[in-house]
């Protein structure tokens, strides 16, 4: 009787298949994501489910710091603005193509957020937390007070609509195919960091910072990696949002949206990529369920006290997470899925 | 240079407000090593209560303010229980995050009890402003800075005498090390938490009559950092040097760079301060220089 899957080679524990059946898994998910979904779900769900690929993607970075290099970051919202403003900027001021403005965003956010990575990845501790904390600060204060960048009134940017291919982002269709197509390359692409050496590196660092410098793994090499790839994405995050708002404003980027990506990350699970995804979910279906469960047994809140009220929710589910299931949902999923894999003899 | 002289004595007066935001910050570190990212939110709890208890209430001065230190100290020590105490043998990533956790908590309760407004605290005393040689300090930071310089010195008699106050330092020191030799780590934590929670209520009483009571002062939470990474996390007398800097950076931008770096700068300036200093000595002025390079 099976008890279990043993590695034997390191081949097999890099391995993205690891059974046969997981290969024909992820062309399922694939399969439903991209044919399914578009055909099936009405226009209300594209919505939402866009909504949550767009958190997904912020919430992969974010775990690629907080999950394998072990570092917190308070300022991914004001990362996320970076790559939101400066791709807009690029396209709706310079006139570049999107394939350009992107890519440009995405290293416009990492390299800003090198300025505060390389003040306070230096030292051991958590000293990033209170960097990046301060980098949401400013980068808020510059949103609102510097209108010669961010232009006009409350600093909002028109987003340029995409084609891809018979659809273009005015459609829920099209917003959802360009969100989870870069969902997709995000995940490929983390998901491979991790099998590489540099991923392996993060997690070292993280584990045991003075075995890795005695490995010759210099820690502040890879949690300055770790932190720039982390910022790009969530920077990718940002131009995202505002190709689905088709605009971004100063108020988005603010720092409830940054712990709310640390609940994701938490809720869902800490270093695993489907728990990104999963956390990403909840956090962002939390409100809609809210809106539609509080009226149904009779509670009926202003927007103002519903704003309150997710603000507390999210770091109660933080805590909640923290002290009964560190793990995350996706932990959750696996004790779970264990138990009935040996059913009725597990153990 | 009058208006430098002004500004100057103002920057060093509304420096000792940030030591005293600073302090409850210190105290956490001192006793546990956790740095608090929800003191700056406890601060504003602290107002709330403090603006509730004198206005709708009605209680008189000298029983609302120690009213609220009480009440906020057990705040203090219930967050040490029942949020910290079930991490207390987690990772410091998860204490942490608990704390950030915390905050957001505070953050959306706070308006949901108490609304959005601006409440107001009834002053003790007058709203004047003492003038000497020209220079003008309002009557409430004067006595609030007088306040805050004696509870430095009873703070550091405290740390550096009393058997106590030894003991969290030796805890923050080495958690270990500190139980073998028979300390409680518990009682040191719970302790610690619920001094932070106290000074939380003064400092909540004293910004709130200085700058209104309202959500927006959680923003002080942020400031908080550049006081304690320029003293040093754990040190007393780091938390009042790096509070008056901190009060000078903030007085003297508002005063020459607002107009030329956009409103709201001299908010902004302590924390870029915050930066250059962590680029330059990152265990700040009176920080343990023992740092680990790895």
């Amino acid at each position: 009787m099976e008890t279990g899957r043993f590695h034997e080679k390191y081949a097999e524990e890099i391995a993205v298949y690891g059974t046969p059946y997981r290969r024909i898994w992820i062309l399922a998910v694939l399969a439903v994501t991209f044919v399914v979904v578009p055909l099936v779900a009405s226009p209300y769900w594209l919505v939402v489910l866009t909504l949550v690929g767009i958190a997904a993607v912020g919430a992969t970075g974010l775990n690629v710091l907080v999950g394998y290099a072990g570092q917190i970051s308070l300022g991914h919202a004001a990362f996320a603005a970076v790559g939101a403003y400066t791709s807009g900027l690029l396209v709706s001021r310079a006139d570049a193509p999107f394939w350009v403005a992107i890519p440009t965003a995405m290293v416009a956010a990492g390299v800003f957020s090198l300025i505060f990575g390389l003040a306070s990845l230096r030292v051991k501790g958590l000293y990033l937390a209170i960097a990046t904390l301060a980098a949401q600060y400013i980068v808020q204060w510059i949103l609102s007070s510097w209108t010669w960048i961010t232009g006009g009134f409350q600093g909002i940017v028109i987003f340029e609509p995409i084609e891809i291919g018979p659809f273009d982002t005015t459609t829920p269709t099209g917003k959802y195919l360009l969100v989870f197509i870069t969902l997709a390359v995000v995940v490929m692409f983390v998901e491979n960091l991790m099998r590489s050496r540099s991923g392996r590196a993060m997690i070292a660092v993280r584990d045991q910072d003075i075995a890795a410098a005695g490995s010759a793994v210099s820690p502040l090499r890879y949690k300055l990696l770790a932190f720039f790839i982390s910022s790009a994405i969530a920077g990718l995050s940002g131009v995202l949002y505002g190709y689905n708002a088709g605009l971004v404003s100063t108020e988005v980027f603010t720092l409830a949206l940054s712990v709310q990506y640390l609940a994701m990350i938490l809720v869902g699970g800490l270093g695993s990529i489907p728990g990104s995804i999963l956390g990403a979910a909840f956090i962002t279906m939390l409100p809609i369920w809210l809106r539609d469960l509080l009226p149904a047994v009779g509670i009926e809140l202003s927007a103002s006290v519903e704003v309150h009220l997710l603000t507390m929710l999210f770091g109660v589910a933080i805590l909640l997470f923290l002290v009964l299931e560190p793990r995350g949902l996706y932990g959750l999923f696996r004790n779970i899925k264990d138990y009935f894999r040996m059913w009725p003899f597990s153990y | 240079m009058s208006e430098f002289t002004q500004l100057m004595v103002s920057g060093v007066f509304t420096g000792m407000l940030y030591a005293l935001l600073a302090l409850g910050f210190v105290v956490v570190v001192k006793g546990s090593g956790v740095i608090n990212f929800s003191q700056g939110e406890v601060v504003v709890l602290g107002a709330f209560v403090v603006s509730w208890l004198l206005t709708d209430v009605g209680v008189p001065f000298w029983l609302g303010v120690p009213a609220t230190v009480v009440v906020m100290m057990v705040v203090g020590a219930g967050i040490e229980r029942f949020a910290l105490r079930p991490l207390q043998n987690e990772s410091m990533l998860a204490l942490v995050m608990a704390t950030i956790a915390l905050g957001s908590i505070i953050r959306g309760l706070v308006p949901m009890i108490w609304g959005d407004g601006l409440r107001s605290i009834p002053s003790l005393i007058d709203q004047r402003r003492y003038e000497w040689f020209g220079i003008s300090i309002p009557t409430i930071t004067f006595w609030s800075a007088v306040m805050v310089l004696i509870l430095l010195g009873a703070f550091g008699f405290f740390f550096s005498r009393s058997r106590l106050g030894l003991a969290m330092q030796a805890v923050s020191d080495d958690r270990v090390a500190a139980q073998s030799l028979g300390i409680n780590i518990r009682l040191v934590n719970a302790v610690s938490w619920a001094m932070a929670g106290g000074i939380a209520a003064l400092a909540g009483y004293v910004w709130g009559s200085l700058l209104g009571v309202d959500s927006r002062l959680v923003v002080l939470g942020a400031l908080i950092f550049p006081v304690v990474i320029l003293g040093g996390l754990e040190s007393i007398v780091g938390a009042v040097i790096g509070g008056i800097a901190v009060g000078l950076v903030e007085s003297l931008s508002a005063g020459y760079l607002n107009d030329d770096l956009g409103a709201g700068f001299s908010t902004v300036a302590p924390l870029i301060m915050l930066l250059l200093v962590l680029f330059v000595r990152p265990y700040g002025l009176f920080g343990r220089p023992e740092i680990e390079r790895v």
